[in-house]
């Protein structure tokens, strides 16, 4: 038989028993209780959807099912359009909260802490190759830091800002003694289950963290010295300007902070790349074993990108703590770490513009959809799995040399390895 | 010198209940080419392996002896140590080169530890600080030297993974003489190539040695081996049949037995086979 009917019929057997309970069946309360509808029409015309989608796909693909290759025109199409995006993308960033409300501002925010953590992951993950799937626990950890550190020590903002990242760098550090032998799945697995302990130790920790309860009256950070706050007089931003109070500016404030540390996360990443530090990295991403006959401590470089990267998180979290002023363990759950990864994954791994770019569609989108109610998850998985599909090594895959003799040439995504742990 | 650059002393190394390298002796001298030649799954990778850190043996010594004196008891050292510190290099039998960099960078990876002495150094590079800056001028002026030595200079900025398979060979190997050893370790550096690359590759090892680094090579390539080896170990079932020099282990009946009792003619891994007035003839 055909193969593309045949990867079509299956399809269509899938969608059968998928939408079978889902479409097929509606429930109907009465008064004297609930009734199963039946709807074969309905669910007749999902699975001949998937089945002609399938199709027309396939055929349409002119390739035999199963065999998908990277999509090198459309990457070197976003590549050189980087040279322009990059500064369109800043200049945008910077004026933004000239141009936009307070909306706009808050939604930026988001977007923005969402670009610094997948930033901060990218190193883990896209440069060393190692496999972090429990990526939140720094940012609690720096979270945590900055709110017990503020209220028990009365300590602002910016003091507890590096130390919040020192803090969970030391996790970081801590975390990946024992666990940087393991490799792949393990490791992966092993991270999760870290990301997870942190957060149940956070809920049951009562007596200092305050459990389910959170931490409330975290303090917001301040410009010099100067507060925003509507109180007036020569130590608030309004008073001393002599402008006159409103709320945006604290919003706008914060939305520069935010800025300014996925920035810095940014150049952090790029200088790295083109030292040796960040070399060995993405040796180790390439191969372990020529690694450590070329004389590279691998557990030392593994560790140091770990906590590299734990920090950044950490930055990430007190950021968090500061901007919502509470802060509770359910904003620290697995679903985190699986959007910092998606981003980081569906960006191209390595790559800084696509990581931001990638944060952007999913968190931008995710917000501007929110009309579509729950729908708004359905068309979020379609999306994930097209580009997954269309782009299987990210938006921008490829891979920067870091040094060049000559004129540097991107290498193609075909040869740059993915890392295994 | 007195003492030899490499003594290996009674070495095992088994894996379960498989014994593949058996109480095995040899030295390699300062200076000298030293061959180490054996039928398929004779030992010889694994030795390799125990050598360079990769497998911790059973039992035995491996003691490496630097020109100031200073020794190494490479059983004992952790694999990249003994990159480092007893200044041992290797390739491996599959190439191993970071695929996805560029052949200036594989070179410049190799030199991670002159570029990079501890995290500190490594950390304050991003700030430019700590003299990062000028350990790389003179780490990609090396490379350069490298790259020109075996005539890849052209294709600097090219993947390594993108290169013919004989460059990729060469590559490998100025990777590890990045790393400025005293004992250059190459596992099959002919295996694929062509008698032309083969009689270059003879070439670079000659150059090598007379820069005084000294080499141990595992080859099939008898051409090669009889050519540019000063002293041959013969190894069979994880035991050493013969040892000494090209025209001895030529000539001796152990050498001669084992190869051809490794069966029928027409393996494409026993290159001694196949020639036609005895299995070494080839190489004189
Ligand atoms: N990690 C290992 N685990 C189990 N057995 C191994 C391992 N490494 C090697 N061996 C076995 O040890 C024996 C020697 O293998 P080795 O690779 O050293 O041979 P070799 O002389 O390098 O052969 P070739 O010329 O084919 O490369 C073989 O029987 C091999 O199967
Ligand atoms: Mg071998």
């Amino acid at each position: 038989m055909n193969p593309i009917l045949k990867d079509a019929g299956i399809s269509a057997l899938v969608a059968l028993g998928l939408f079978g309970p889902m479409i097929g069946l509606k429930t109907e309360a009465s008064a004297t209780g609930l009734f199963l509808v039946p709807r074969p029409l309905a669910l007749a015309a999902a699975v001949a959807a998937v089945f002609f989608g399938r199709l027309v796909l396939l055929t349409w693909r002119g390739r035999r099912p199963g065999r998908y290759r990277a999509n090198r025109g459309l990457s070197e199409a976003l590549k050189r359009s980087g040279r322009f995006l990059t500064p369109v993308l800043l200049a945008f960033a910077v004026v933004l909260p000239f141009i936009s409300g307070r909306y706009g501002i808050d939604l930026g925010i988001l977007v923005l802490t969402y670009v610094m953590l997948g930033w901060g992951l990218n190193i883990v993950v896209g440069l060393a190759g190692l496999l972090d799937l429990g990526y939140v626990a720094f940012y609690a950890v720096g979270a945590y830091s900055f709110a017990l550190l503020s209220q028990t020590f009365g300590l602002g903002f910016w003091t507890c800002l590096p130390l919040a990242g020192l803090f969970a760098a030391t996790w970081g550090v801590m975390l990946g003694f024992p666990v940087l032998r393991l490799r792949g799945d393990y490791l992966a697995i092993v991270t999760l289950a870290f990301g997870e302990i942190i957060r149940i130790v956070l809920l049951n920790a009562t007596s200092i963290t305050g459990g389910p309860n959170g931490i409330a009256g975290i303090p917001r950070p301040t410009l010099f010295g100067l507060q925003f706050s509507a109180a007036g007089g020569p130590d608030t931003f309004s008073g001393f300007f002599g402008l006159e109070y409103s709320p945006t500016q604290r919003v706008a404030f914060l939305y520069y902070v935010i800025l300014g540390l996925a920035l810095l996360t940014n150049w952090v990443t790029l200088r790295l790349r083109r030292v040796a530090l960040g070399r060995a990295w993405e040796a180790l991403r390439e191969d372990e074993i020529a690694c450590r006959s070329l004389g590279i401590n691998v557990t030392v470089t593994k560790l140091t990108a770990f906590a590299i990267g734990a920090a950044f998180g950490g930055f990430a979290g007190a950021f968090f703590a500061t901007r919502n002023a509470f802060i509770s363990p359910e904003s620290f759950t697995f679903i985190e770490s699986a959007i910092v990864l998606a981003i980081v994954v569906l960006g191209g791994l390595g790559s800084q513009l696509g990581t931001a770019l990638a944060a952007i569609v999913m968190i931008g989108g995710f917000e501007v959809f929110r009309d579509l109610a729950e729908y708004r998850m359905l068309l979020f998985g379609t999306a994930l799995v097209l580009i997954m599909i269309l782009r299987p090594r990210g938006l921008v895959s490829g891979r920067t040399p870091s040094v060049a003799l000559g004129r540097r040439r991107e290498i193609s995504a075909e040869l740059v390895a993915e890392g295994r742990g | 010198m007195d003492s030899p650059l490499l003594q290996v002393t009674d070495l095992t190394m088994r894996f379960g209940g498989l014994t593949a390298v058996n109480a095995l002796s040899f030295e390699a001298r300062r200076g000298e080419i030293t061959s180490v030649i054996g039928p398929n799954g004779a030992g010889k990778t694994t030795v390799f392996n125990c050598i360079t850190g990769f497998y911790r043996p059973t039992s035995g010594g491996i003691a490496l002896t630097h020109p100031d004196g200073a020794v190494f008891q490479l059983q004992t050292l952790p694999g990249h140590r003994i990159a480092r510190r007893a200044r041992v290099a290797r390739t491996f039998q599959n190439i191993r080169l970071f695929a996805g960099m560029t052949v200036l960078e594989n070179l410049l990876v190799a030199q991670h530890n002159a570029l990079m002495p501890n995290v500190a150094s490594g950390l304050l590079a991003v700030f430019g600080l700590g003299g990062h800056g000028a350990a790389e001028v003179i780490a990609i002026d090396r490379a350069r030297g490298w790259l020109d030595r075996i005539n890849l200079l052209p294709r600097a900025d090219d993947p390594a993974g993108a290169l013919p398979y004989g460059d990729q060979r060469r590559l490998e190997i100025a990777r590890a003489m990045c790393t400025a050893p005293v004992l250059l370790c190459l596992d099959e550096p002919a295996a694929g190539l062509n008698p032309r690359e083969s009689d270059a590759l003879a070439e670079l090892l000659k150059t090598i040695q007379a820069d005084g680094c000294s080499v141990l090579l595992i080859e099939h390539d008898m051409g090669v081996v009889m050519r540019i080896s000063d002293h041959i170990v013969v190894l069979d079932h994880g035991q050493r049949i013969s040892d000494g020099d090209p025209a001895h282990v030529r000539a001796d009946p152990n050498v001669i037995a084992a190869y051809l009792g490794e069966g029928d003619e027409d393996d494409p891994d026993v290159p001694l086979a196949a020639a036609s007035d005895g299995p070494l003839a080839a190489a004189s």
